[in-house]
């Protein structure tokens, strides 16, 4: 560490940039939002964890063979993996800026994560007029919680969309509106991933039990 | 962590962030194999298909890490040179603490439970 | 019209005349002096016509420095409340003794205890810290403003929405009574069903998302925006330090914040997390908590490293001792830091195997730490040391943390855990390495960087004075605790019944007096060198003869820090460039793009505090609208395109030419 870098004999050591062009604003952008996801993930990991460390204590009320419905489970997950497949159309279509074809695309995922939510509050309502509610057992608290979570977050996702493609439709498909949509991107497939976890972790295996 | 002798200047960094939105061929080769593998552990375990819990529970454990890998590569298109590497960096360092902080707490939760309340049933832990 | 209980209830949910402390004299007098001090203060603001000025240029600032400089602002208030509490113990439990009840009741003194660790560790360390890595990393590294400016000013201002809240509960309502970390079940809505531990929780989720907002801004700061040729291995310790603090955060703040949530859905919605029936486990939230909470001391304290790395460097006038292991230990503590987090509950119960890999785990963490000591101590040897003010705190950190870490290597062996846990021992311990450590880091930090944020000295005859009070005072104050843990008393008392302990907490006490004279003196000191600043006044921009980039500027920096970005060939990047002849451009100067500034930051954190008030007095109209007025600010936000000025070339070339004239009536 202690050499200096080798500078060649006969040229004299450049101390600063003479001429820098000024680097577009956002070039940290994607980096940045990657680790926001980073830290969102470590969010989802503590849920997961109370729900790892409590998900066993029925405290004599409903386990999850009594409760979900695998079939209702696996609809959901499609329409999940539907709307990432759609967005990843959006981009695509984005990529070849035709601005009618991403709005297009952006708003079929939209509806496929609508459809999601409106089967997520199906099934809670459902459950909640079972008497299976959050406040039964440490089981459902942390169901609903680490659930009822990803489902938060898609909401905000849906919001994040409706907003997204009012500015696509009001400035086209600008250098920021591309690096927005390509941030959501990246959210709706971290949700995805998420989801992931969601139906092995607390479906299935809860089914197993 | 050692040098990586590439200067992280603006300037180098600056307009070649272009890791690409993928392409069509990559989101149906993502698609079709995530089809699969959310179809294989539901059949699994809504058909009995394996007989066993353990087995199907190891199983559609594996194939879950393994869809979450295939969505990193076809739809979050991670790899290790988008950022000069950071983005990598950063999902293995959070791996790491997800890793930590998850069998951790089930470690030490299930020793507590096992010395302090014996009277649990922690065998039901997932 | 507010005869109606059901329509005040709706206004003013749990708020009622009752929740003001009016019974308690102590907070009265205190809210009037707040209160007086508070309206003299505005008075003059509104006097001297200050407010425009302190919209426009520092509370919608999105320079890094200025933001910088609040934070420090606010960790120096929130020292004095920190400490005010401080002292209230210290006198009670000198004084409660043979029968006496001292001067506090139970009610009040659990929560001064309580707002103690709580103020000292989110609202004065952390923001201390956040503004030292603030103000300093953009100019080590050679950059015009963070990643993202816009948030910076949105982080730090949430920071402040969480300590009004703490300051807001002093005087109406109450603050939590559990403890700084808030245990369930006593912090669950059954034992605590006051707004306390609401105040607690909402404080720490509003001040939190700032922090880890902040946390995603530096490491992308650092990652991107280095100056050519400063490649990992040649960025400065302190930036090094603060990356793997800020990694820290990012990887650790949002447990707090899921930790917190699940509390709160126990005690506003009834669920059963971390209750003790219906399958709940209080012994969870204990462990979650500390996954947060043990990486949280190593972000207080690998700042800090940095910071001693750069003072001993520059004050032994040779390059650092050992960059590379200092580089690897700081990034081994990063890691380790995430496996010891059950040494804060030996008790609890996990049995031999968990308690002995955490007891391993932690004593290895001192290994590193030890090869910084040792790095340090090579710097010194054989340097000309100046023994200017940074670097006497920096000593007086060498003797007093090692004391410090060595009780903590006891304290990791379980069996001694037993013995010692929640006692004065653990208190002592814990105060050796934050006040020993962070604490007098912060004024070496501080008396270090101080002459580059405002272009004069500190005054050093009241800095030394500040220095000996607080040092002497410090082994005062908790050498005695470290005593009476060692005979067993438990922390957190109120009374005592053993007349023989007194001598030490008078002893403690005694201690706790120097160290207001060492807070005097700071704020003293502070004064005193605005008085004499031209005395003072320092016009080269690098008084300590400094080695890293931030020396190369002007003291203050212009607005855009650097008329033309630095290259980088060497690790003390300034030091090399005046070995080397290095010649200041005096010409050629270009426009410069700077970040805008933004009333959205202030606009939603004072919303988020709103929202939190709304919900801590279940005045659940005030929540929604908050929380609507939230969502529309901030997607309004996002719809303003234009963020970026230019500040043109004629400006840039005005500044460098009036620098360029005192650097040359300085030769």
């Amino acid at each position: 560490m202690n050499v200096i870098t080798a500078q060649p004999a006969n040229a004299a050591p450049v101390f600063h940039l003479e001429d820098e062009h000024t680097h577009a604003a956002g070039g940290s952008t994607m980096l940045g939002f990657w680790v926001y996801l980073m830290s969102d993930c470590l969010i989802f990991a503590i849920l997961f964890a109370t729900y790892g460390v409590l998900g066993g204590n029925y405290a004599a009320g409903p386990a999850p063979k009594d409760l979900f419905d695998l079939n209702l489970v696996a609809l959901n997950t499609a329409m999940l993996l539907l709307s990432s497949i759609t967005y990843g159309f959006a981009m695509l279509a984005m990529g070849r800026n035709h601005i009618g074809e991403t709005q297009a695309w952006l708003a079929a995922t939209g509806l496929f994560g609508l459809a999601f939510l409106g089967i997520e509050v199906y099934e809670f309502a459902h459950l909640i007029h079972q008497g299976a509610t959050p406040q039964r057992s440490a089981f459902l608290s942390s169901f609903f919680t680490l659930v009822g979570t990803h489902g938060l977050h898609v909401t905000f996702g849906l919001i994040w969309l409706t907003t997204l493609m009012t500015q696509v439709a009001q400035h086209g498909l600008t250098e920021a509106n591309r690096r927005r949509l390509t941030c959501l991107s990246m959210f709706w497939h971290f949700l995805d991933v998420v989801w992931i976890g969601v139906f092995t972790f607390v479906y299935l295996m809860g089914m197993l039990r | 962590m050692t040098a990586h002798a590439s200067p992280s200047s603006p300037a180098a960094a600056g307009h070649s962030e272009d890791h690409g939105h993928g392409s069509l061929r990559g989101y149906l080769i993502g698609f079709g194999l995530s089809v699969l593998l959310t179809a294989i552990p539901f059949w699994l375990v809504m058909g009995d298909a394996l007989g066993s819990k353990l087995v199907t529970a190891i199983t559609i454990m594996v194939l879950a890490a393994a869809q979450i890998v295939v969505h990193m590569i076809y739809f979050l298109h991670m790899n290790a040179r988008a950022e000069e590497g950071w983005t990598m960096m950063a999902l293995i360092f959070t791996i790491i603490m997800v890793v930590i902080a998850l069998s951790g707490s089930l470690w030490v939760m299930y020793h507590l439970n096992t010395n302090m309340m014996p009277l649990h049933d922690m065998s039901r832990m997932p | 019209m507010f005869d109606d209980p059901n329509l005040t209830k709706a206004i003013f949910g749990r708020l009622t005349w009752e929740s003001l402390p009016l019974h308690e004299p102590i907070v009265v007098a205190t809210f009037a002096a707040v209160a007086l001090g508070g309206a003299v203060l505005l008075g003059a603001i509104t006097y001297f016509r200050l407010w425009g000025y302190l919209w426009r240029e520092w509370f919608t600032t999105v320079d890094h420095k200025k933001i910088g400089i609040m934070y420090m602002v606010l960790g120096i208030v929130m020292l004095l409340r920190g400490f005010a509490d401080a002292i209230m113990m210290r006198l009670q439990q000198a004084i409660a003794f043979n029968g006496s009840e001292g001067y506090l009741n139970a009610h009040h003194y659990d929560q001064i205890f309580t707002a103690h660790g709580v103020i000292m560790i989110f609202f004065v360390a952390m923001p201390l810290v956040t503004g030292l890595m603030n103000y300093v990393v953009p100019l080590q590294i050679g950059a015009r403003d963070v990643s993202f400016p816009f948030l910076n000013n949105f982080s730090f201002w949430m920071t402040v929405g969480g300590a009004v809240l703490v300051m807001v509960s002093l005087f109406v309502g109450e603050f939590a009574r559990t403890g700084w970390l808030a245990y369930p079940p006593l912090s669950n809505i059954g034992y605590s069903p006051d707004v306390g531990v609401d105040y607690y929780i909402w404080a720490l989720q509003v001040a939190g998302v700032g922090t880890t907002l902040s946390g995603i801004n530096l490491i992308c700061t650092i990652v991107k925006l280095r100056a050519p040729g400063m490649t990992m291995m040649k960025m400065p310790v302190f930036t090094w330090t603060s990356l793997c603090t800020n990694v820290l955060i990012v990887a650790s703040f949002p447990v707090l914040t899921a930790v917190l949530a699940l509390l709160s859905l126990d005690r506003y919605v009834g669920t059963n997390f971390f209750t003790n029936d219906f399958g709940g486990n209080p012994m969870m939230y204990v462990n979650l908590i500390w996954i947060w909470g043990h990486p949280e001391v190593y972000i207080l304290i690998l700042p800090l490293f940095g910071v001693f790395s750069e003072v001993t460097a520059t004050f032994s006038g040779k390059r650092l001792f050992g960059y590379t292991s200092m580089v690897y230990a700081t990034v081994v503590i990063t890691i380790l830091s995430y496996l010891v987090w059950l040494h804060h509950f030996f008790t609890m119960g996990s049995g031999a195997s968990v308690n002995s890999f955490f007891g391993i785990t932690t004593m290895i963490i001192s290994i590193p730490t030890g090869a910084k000591m040792f790095n340090w101590l090579f710097t010194m040897y054989r340097g000309r040391i100046r023994f200017e003010l940074p670097m006497m705190w920096t000593v007086a950190f060498m003797l007093t943390f090692v004391v410090g870490g060595m009780t903590g290597v006891l304290l990791a062996v379980p069996p001694a855990d037993f013995v010692l846990h929640n006692s004065l021992f653990l208190v002592a311990h814990f105060h050796n390495v934050i006040i020993g450590g962070v604490l007098f880091g912060l004024f070496a930090g501080i008396a270090y960087w101080f002459p580059k944020a405002f272009g004069f000295k500190l005054d050093p005859f009241w800095g030394k004075l500040s220095f000996w009070f607080w040092v002497v005072g410090f082994w005062f104050a908790f050498m005695p605790l470290y005593v009476l843990g060692l005979m067993g008393v438990t922390r957190r008392l109120r009374v005592f019944d053993d007349p023989s302990l007194q001598i030490w907490f008078v002893i403690a006490g005694f201690g706790a007096v120097l160290i207001l004279l060492g807070i005097a003196a700071f704020l003293v000191q502070i004064a005193v060198s605005v008085r004499r600043r031209e005395a003072l006044r320092d016009t080269t921009g690098d008084p300590w003869d400094g080695r890293t980039l931030e020396w190369a500027t002007a003291s203050p920096p212009p607005d855009y820090n650097f008329a033309f970005t630095p290259v980088v060939h060497d690790n003390d990047a300034w030091w090399d460039m005046k070995r080397r002849g290095y010649r200041r451009p005096v010409s050629g100067f270009g426009a410069i793009r700077m970040p805008s500034n933004t009333g959205a930051g202030i606009i939603l954190a004072a919303l988020s505090t709103a929202l939190g008030f709304g919900l801590i007095w279940y005045m659940w109209w005030l929540a929604a609208l908050s929380f609507a007025a939230l969502l529309a600010v901030a997607i309004g936000h996002t719809f303003n395109y234009h963020r970026e000025f230019d500040i043109p070339a004629g400006d840039v070339e005005h500044a460098e030419t009036a620098r360029t004239r005192r650097l040359a009536a300085e030769a």
